[in-house]
């Protein structure tokens, strides 16, 4: 893959002079990849994903449980902004006109007023009105959102949170109408863009093979954690393509922080060819990497990662059959530029890779690294 | 008779007042064989703010430490299970061992005070509860040292202050660090029960004469709702504590997923504990605030009886709210409503609460010193940390809230905002009472102003980290995600914050040795502990107190227009 087109922290930094630029790139490659496919028959991967979304505020949805909780949030907002404005002007206001204002002041002591019910009872009543105002608001979201219908036309994968990083396996009914595992994927999560007239929704079964997480892209929908022993639902809704970044939310171990999350809503098409890309088993390693692929499965690799086609069917790490169209490594910890692969599996526990992540130094010397990352290359 | 020196206490001009052996100042061997025998109230209560304060300035320190760390993204300054360890013990220490030995101090020393009693109904069950706290607390801090177990693996606890399962498994938590967190917290656990079961005897079986229920301080009902929560909710937190040893160490699996437990099960006792310990800990803020602002309004507390009964309200719902901390681990709808609309009904007795302390300020005069200064602030703060509260309760907005930085806002506003600022009003306005001299009000206004600006830019930018979308528990994260400007004023505030405290402590000190004499009332206050010497003598009071209303001094110093021809 072409290192260059990848989005780089750096292009994260820059985001504001760069965005125009990534957006406008990210166009024409949807543009050339249609016209391939129309030429082709077939249509090829982009070779970036849509333009990054660092900037993840909750009021600026993009996908419809998002909205309807950003829509819940707003009349929440101001009666609480109202609370405060009036309170605050009463503390103060009381403060200043009844502070104590010199010596002589001290010896006379104000009014003793012991309490009045009716001001009591009016200020007791007002409370009461305004709880049942948001009883009504919330109730009526948490339905909305806990209990929508899922579409036949929608999306279905199941995310299972491992320490510190994310599997993905898409679905496909079979044929007595269970929902099987299609392909999987890893730590980045492609997903075809609807609009808002005609949503397409992704629904996510939550799991966990190990302890608690949480999966949470604010723009996409609240958070909801996946806990070991049970399935959790999450659905989404975008309407609007792009990288979305996120995180996992419930503290769950020593590289809890860099247990990230992408959700790549694209087009239809370029999901498509994206979805077709991962089903189909890679060919065999070509001779000029047969030295890598040998030590990938001599040493302990393949004992934690499976490459669909060869003896590696290990899964405590994530299937690397594709690896090469991910753009990240390490659940986004680093870009997966060559140099970034190299040096990840040389030492994942560097400083500035994933100390603590459970994938250990193998203490492999840099020209066998160096073949093995030659023959990761091949994996796209 | 002097209308300031009300009760006429003989014991200052007859000069009654014994010296306990061993109790003069300079005589540090003393003074330690002292501390360690005494039964009495108002020392254990005394020994319990120190070694309070102690844990406080150690966990702030880590908490400089963090803060220092995510000042700026990438930094290199904390590997992440160094700090992982950090947030753990900061949390468990700040709720454990600085907020619950806070709010007995308060208790202890007071209570007694202030319904004319000799003491602690049992002064030896007084003692021991202090003596496990501080055992308990040192027990967590040696796991620093003890904690790596077989295999050199862990040190301190780093799974959090709630722990939550099954990261406190075998599996994940390997070494010794998460048997002394749980350890630790069951001690604590049984020290905070013996001497809130004191409390509540103390309270029902040694008032003075005169002192009916209906004309106890308000400080006073509250503690009784406080010693309430702490019987009734301490115990889940014990017995969860226990299940946790006994899976690991006998493999019980009531937690261990892997063998059919249940994850959720951990969270549901916790914080069927957390909830009401939030309240354990807010309600004695609110009850120095009852104390604080109508003497320094120079009005008696608005609304009395309203007030005990939002407080008995708040400990009532408090009971049935815990599972708002889980609308996130996939409860039904309904279980997401009902609990929604228990926690909205929090709402209603706290505001009644904050409209009675305003109906107290209003048409009062208000002396601007430093104790009301702190609860002024309080006000304020709280207030904020109330609608934060409302925006929580809300299931579908919590469902982008928990768990982030908008969460860490929220319950620094209440913990700090709420019960450190009153702790600084009830020092301040109690000092002298314990010490004889005043607390000096300069360094006072410095650490009122200091620390006030310093909280409030480290927290609030935190609320907005939150709408951005960063998760708490964070070690580092990346540049550009709309976090960096927020996070770097945030530690800022930090420091502005270390230097109140700085000028606090140097106060704390100052004043002993040097402040200026206080007298037995020196804020013309009504309840009963200004009718003793400051400080008190060991038995209290020179005769048995009699009183006839809520404000026994001020049906002294005011004998044409006494409280109880209106009550």
């Amino acid at each position: 893959m072409n290192a260059a087109a990848a989005p780089t922290h750096d292009s994260v930094v820059k985001r504001a002079g760069a965005a125009g630029g990534w957006k406008f790139a990210a166009r024409i490659i949807v543009a050339i990849s249609l016209l391939a496919s129309g030429a082709f028959a077939q249509t090829t991967i982009p070779e970036t994903d849509p333009p990054l979304r660092p900037i993840q505020n909750m009021f600026e949805p993009l996908s419809t449980p998002a909205l309807k909780i950003h829509e819940t949030s707003i009349p929440v907002l101001l009666i609480c902004a109202a609370i405060f404005c009036v309170v605050t002007t009463l503390l103060v206001f009381i403060v200043w006109k009844f502070r104590q204002r010199n010596e002589e002041d001290r010896h006379v002591e104000p009014p003793q007023v012991y309490g009045s019910s009716h001001i009591e009872l009016a200020w007791t009543v007002i409370p009461i009105i305004i709880t049942v105002v948001l009883i009504l608001i919330t109730a009526r979201t948490i339905g909305e959102i806990q209990n929508a219908k899922i579409p036949d036309d929608a999306l279905r994968i199941r995310v299972i949170g491992h320490q510190w990083w994310w599997e993905v396996h898409y679905l496909k009914q079979n044929e007595n109408g269970e929902w099987v595992t299609d392909f999987i994927a890893a730590n980045e999560i492609h997903v075809p863009v609807g609009t808002r007239e005609e949503p397409k929704m992704t629904h996510m079964i939550l799991e966990s093979s190990d302890v608690i997480h949480s999966f949470w892209v604010p723009q996409l929908a609240g958070k909801t954690d996946l806990v070991p022993n049970r399935k959790n639902e999450l659905w989404i809704e975008p309407w609007a393509t792009g990288t979305y970044l996120g995180n996992c939310a419930e503290y769950c171990g020593t590289q809890h922080a860099k247990m990230k999350i992408r959700v790549i809503v694209e087009e239809q098409d370029v999901y498509e060819a994206w979805a077709q890309n991962q089903r189909t088993p890679p060919p065999p390693p070509p001779a000029n990497v047969a030295l890598g692929h040998k030590l990938f499965m001599d040493y302990a690799c393949a004992n934690c990662h499976t490459v669909d086609g060869t003896i590696a069917d290990g899964v405590f790490g994530p299937d690397l059959t594709k690896l090469m169209t991910r753009r990240t490594l390490g659940s986004g910890a680093v870009d997966n530029t060559p140099e970034n692969l190299f040096k990840w599996v040389r030492d994942p526990q560097a400083a500035d890779m994933k100390p603590g992540c459970l994938m250990p130094d193998m203490k492999m010397l840099d020209s066998e690294v160096r073949e093995i990352v030659a023959y990761l290359e091949t994996l796209k | 008779m002097n209308p300031h020196a009300p009760g006429a206490n003989p014991a200052a001009d007859i000069d009654l007042q014994p010296v306990a052996p061993g109790s003069e100042r300079g005589s540090l061997v003393a003074l330690i064989q002292d501390l360690v025998f005494t039964v009495d109230h108002k020392k254990l209560g005394l020994m319990y703010f120190g070694s309070g304060l102690l844990f406080f300035v150690v966990a702030g320190i880590m908490a400089a430490l963090m803060r220092y760390q995510l000042a700026i993204p990438n930094h290199g300054f904390l590997e992440p299970d160094v700090f992982n360890r950090l947030f753990t013990m900061h949390g468990t220490a700040m709720v454990f061992l600085v907020g619950m030995p806070m709010i007995f101090a308060f208790a202890n020393y007071l209570i007694p005070l202030m319904i004319g009693a000799r003491d602690m109904a049992f002064p030896r069950l007084n003692a021991f509860g202090f003596w496990i706290f501080l055992f308990s607390g040192i027990l967590l801090f040696f796991s620093y040292i003890a904690g790596p177990g077989l295999y050199d693996a862990g040190s301190a606890p780093d799974v959090g202050w709630f722990a939550y399962s099954p990261l406190t498994a075998r599996a994940f938590s390997r070494g010794h660090s998460t048997d002394y967190w749980t350890i630790s917290i069951l001690l604590g656990g049984i020290g905070s029960i013996a001497t809130s079961i004191n409390i509540l005897v103390t309270i029902f079986c040694y008032r003075c004469k005169g002192m009916t229920l209906g004309r106890m301080p308000l400080l006073v009902w509250l503690y009784i709702v406080v010693a309430f929560l702490v019987v009734i909710a301490l115990p889940p937190l014990s017995a969860c504590q226990i299940m946790l040893l006994l899976d690991r160490f006998l493999d019980a699996k009531f937690f261990d997923t892997q063998a059919g437990g249940d994850a959720v099960l951990w969270q549901h006792f916790f914080w069927i504990f957390g909830h009401p310990e939030v309240y354990i800990l807010i309600l004695p803020g609110f009850a120095i605030a009852s104390e604080v602002i109508p003497v320094f309004s120079r009005k008696p507390i608005f609304g009395y009886p309203v007030m005990v009964a939002a407080s008995v309200m708040i400990a009532f719902i408090s009971l049935g709210v815990w599972a708002h901390h889980m609308f996130a681990v996939g409860m039904t709808s309904f279980g997401n409503t009902f609990f929604a609309i228990s926690t909205f009904l929090v709402a209603i007795p706290t505001g009644i609460k904050i409209f009675n302390w305003l109906g107290t300020m209003y048409g009062g005069k208000i002396r601007l010193r430093p104790p009301m200064l702190f609860c002024i602030a309080f006000l304020f703060q709280f207030l904020i940390a109330g609608l934060t509260g409302v925006m929580l309760a809300v299931a579908p907005f919590n469902w982008q809230l928990t768990d982030s930085y908008f969460v860490v806002a929220h319950f620094h506003y209440v913990l700090i905002g709420g019960l450190l600022f009153t702790i600084f009003a009830g020092v301040y306005y109690w000092y002298p009472k314990c010490t004889g001299r005043m607390l000096d009000e300069k360094l006072g206004l410095w650490h009122f102003w200091l620390f006030t600006i310093g909280f409030h830019l480290t927290f609030f930018p935190q609320h907005i980290a939150g709408f951005l979308g960063m998760p708490r528990r964070y070690y580092t994260y990346d540049a550009g995600r709309g976090w960096d400007e927020w996070n770097l004023i945030s530690s800022i505030g930090v420091v502005i914050q270390a230097a109140g405290i700085l000028f606090f402590v140097y106060n704390l000190l100052h004043s002993y040795f040097k402040g200026a004499k206080a007298g037995d009332d020196p804020w013309d206050a009504w309840t009963l502990e200004w009718a003793t010497t400051s400080p008190p003598a060991e038995y209290n009071f020179e005769k048995p107190q009699v009183v006839r209303s809520r404000r026994p001094l001020w049906d002294l110093k005011h004998p044409d227009d006494p409280d109880w021809k209106y009550e």
